[in-house]
């Protein structure tokens, strides 16, 4: 099994004015794991996802996917290298359809020269393959791919918005709190599919609060303390005290940097 | 790296499919019956509203028909003429080009108050250019709209990159376009039978075809035209439903994939070309090229787009509804004059029916709610 990490940064730094939100982060995701990343609220976990997905550049450091140095200057430089990002305000537009939704800035066009010269929308096929991945994942049953996002419950929302993650990330899933909103069975669900992604591969980035849900499902668990990496935890080494102390800085982990 | 455990997909089965939190256990033997739509228990008024919803131009499609029966029955023939109908199609021709304008902008949750302005100042330089450097007239229309597109770009710029309110960038770009439309035209006007006789390429959008009693201008065609065009890219292109997510939520937008920059600048580029348009149309209806002309287009594009039903917080309505809208006025303004009404009573009208517009479409939106 190679170990050479996929998704690498090292040292990333970001100031907002006089507040430093990464402090010379470090990063490490290997191939067909998922790693967890916790921390405190302002521990700067949203900092560097963001960072790493494109929607803000950091002002030191190197962040390298597949060894490659990359520097994206917008998510969609990062969507293109592979990379999907299911953020905390879930990045939907309320008026628009599920399906709008889904391929919002890949959208398909129809073959020949209706789409080539009059470069009309495959409607048909962006519905039919919206509706084949909602029903893979389960999560609802939405009776119309038409109807407006604006419509539907926050945990269907969710469930778009982590449905088009999986449907087109190719090299790195990034869940930012994907179960916060939802209720029990669909959590269950959510986790499901992230156990599922991964079996297919794709590597997955999960930040979390509820620390049941990444005990059960991490690798590995980063945990992230005053702007930077504190240490790399194995859950079955470790229990969720001792993760929560140490992100809270109640206790300091016991080797330095354990990776 | 050594104590890293990787998981492969091989060597660990899958967690998912039973539950391993203590208390979901329980969930096994949970109902499966998923949360479902109330779609019996609706009363009339709920499932028009839902209708309402899902299709927003319809409010104003309604007030439309319905203004023409009551006049239709109050002015009986008078009104009901085909003469009488094209009428009011040639006085909205100019509004309505220039609301298909307004409506992308509105779309993206901004306002353009330069419409008007760039209008004029483009036929000004489609007519300039020919009688002042005679520049063939093709040439000169060519001129004229490159002129609206770059007032539209400037604006996008200003919007776009600089991060200025939409409605303070065109509310000083109407000031700067129209003082230069004065400057530049040294206030003159270019008479009628001048153009017709040296340039009446001009004059295209004056051009008709009559089909008995019914006059069609060539820019009541071009509004149609460019109003069925704009609803096919709004609704069936790429571009046009980054519009309508760019003016929704422009973080979501951003983060979902879309050059939201890209976008503000695109349309309010498209703006101003559609802008030009209009002022070439302009010079057909009116016959002369006239910087004074067309001082409240602005005003009547934006209520016309909001009589349609459009948002003014972006992201919602139908460019079908703003031609409606625009129609609907026409519809009032001839009406109440046949009948030989005090023309202040249509202000007062259109008055009524811009707050009520906006007083539905909050009604619409509890839908969502």
């Amino acid at each position: 099994m190679a170990l050479e990490p996929i998704l690498t940064a090292r040292g990333l730094v970001k100031r907002y004015g006089r507040v430093t939100a990464l402090d010379n982060a470090d990063f490490d995701l290997y191939p067909g794991e998922i790693l967890a990343v916790i921390g405190d609220n302002g521990a700067g976990k949203s900092s560097m996802i963001k960072a790493i997905s494109g929607a803000i550049t950091p002002d030191e450091g190197e962040i390298r996917l597949e060894g490659q140095p990359i520097n994206f200057r917008s998510p969609i430089e990062a969507q293109k290298a592979g990379i999907e990002t299911v953020y905390q305000n879930l990045a939907l537009s309320p008026a628009l359809s599920i399906a709008d939704n889904m391929f919002l800035g890949r959208e398909l066009r129809k073959p020949g020269i209706m789409g080539s010269l009059f470069r009309t929308l495959d409607r048909g096929a962006m519905e039919k393959f919206a509706r084949d991945k909602l029903s893979e994942l389960g999560l609802m049953t939405i009776q119309n791919i038409n109807q407006a996002v604006e419509t539907l419950s926050g945990g269907q929302r969710q469930g778009v918005a982590v449905a088009r993650a999986a449907a087109f990330g190719s090299k790195v899933i990034i869940l930012d709190e994907p179960t916060a909103a939802l209720g029990v069975k669909e959590s269950r669900r959510v986790l499901e599919l992230i156990l599922d992604v991964r079996r297919r591969g794709i590597p997955i980035v999960l930040i979390s609060h509820n620390m049941p849900h990444v005990f059960e499902v991490a690798d590995r668990i980063h945990i992230h303390r005053l702007g930077r990496r504190l240490t790399v935890i194995n859950p079955k080494d470790y229990s969720m005290s001792d993760a929560v102390a140490f992100m809270t800085g109640a206790k300091l982990p016991a080797e330095a940097i354990a990776a | 790296m050594s104590e890293t455990t990787v998981a492969t997909p091989a060597s660990q089965p899958s967690q998912g499919s039973q539950p391993s939190q203590e208390f979901e256990k329980v969930l096994t033997g949970s109902a499966t019956q998923v949360a479902s739509f109330d779609t019996h228990d609706k009363t009339a008024i709920q499932k028009f509203q839902h209708f309402l919803h899902g299709s927003p131009s319809a409010v104003p499609l309604i007030v439309l028909v319905m203004s023409v029966a009551v006049f239709g029955i109050i002015l009986g023939g008078k009104f009901f003429s085909a003469f009488t109908m094209t009428l009011i199609l040639q006085q909205v021709a100019i509004v309505g080009i220039v609301g298909a304008a307004q409506t992308l902008v509105i779309l993206t949750a901004g306002i353009d108050l330069s419409v008007g302005a760039i209008m004029v100042l483009s036929s000004v330089v489609m007519g300039q250019f020919n009688f002042r450097y005679g520049l063939p007239p093709a040439v000169s229309v060519l001129c004229g709209l490159a002129c609206g597109a770059l007032c539209g770009y400037i604006n996008g710029l200003l919007v776009a990159r600089m991060k200025l309110p939409p409605f303070i960038v065109t509310l000083g770009m109407w000031q700067i376009i129209l003082a230069s439309n004065f400057l530049y035209s040294a206030n003159e006007t270019i008479r009628s039978q001048d153009l017709a006789r040296d340039a009446p390429l001009l004059q295209f959008f004056g051009n008709n075809i009559r089909l008995g009693g019914a006059v069609f201008t060539y820019g009541v065609i071009a509004m149609v035209l460019l109003v069925a065009l704009l609803w096919y890219v709004l609704n069936h292109t790429a571009w046009g439903r980054h519009v309508y997510a760019v003016g929704d939520d422009p973080d979501a937008a951003e983060l979902a994939g879309v050059n939201v920059k890209r976008m503000l600048v695109s349309v309010y580029t498209l703006s101003g070309l559609i802008c030009a348009l209009a002022g070439w149309a302009l010079i057909g209806r009116i016959g002369s090229v006239s910087p004074t002309a067309g001082q409240f287009a602005n005003i009547e594009s934006i209520t016309a787009v909001v009589i349609g039903g459009l948002s003014l917080f972006g992201g919602r309505g139908s460019i079908l509804g703003m031609i409606f809208g625009a129609l609907i006025v026409g519809v009032f303004s001839l009406g109440l004059r046949l009948i030989g009404t005090d023309p202040q009573w249509t202000y007062l009208l259109i008055g009524v029916l811009i707050i009520s517009a906006v007083a539905i479409d909050q009604w619409i939106r509890k839908v969502a709610g």
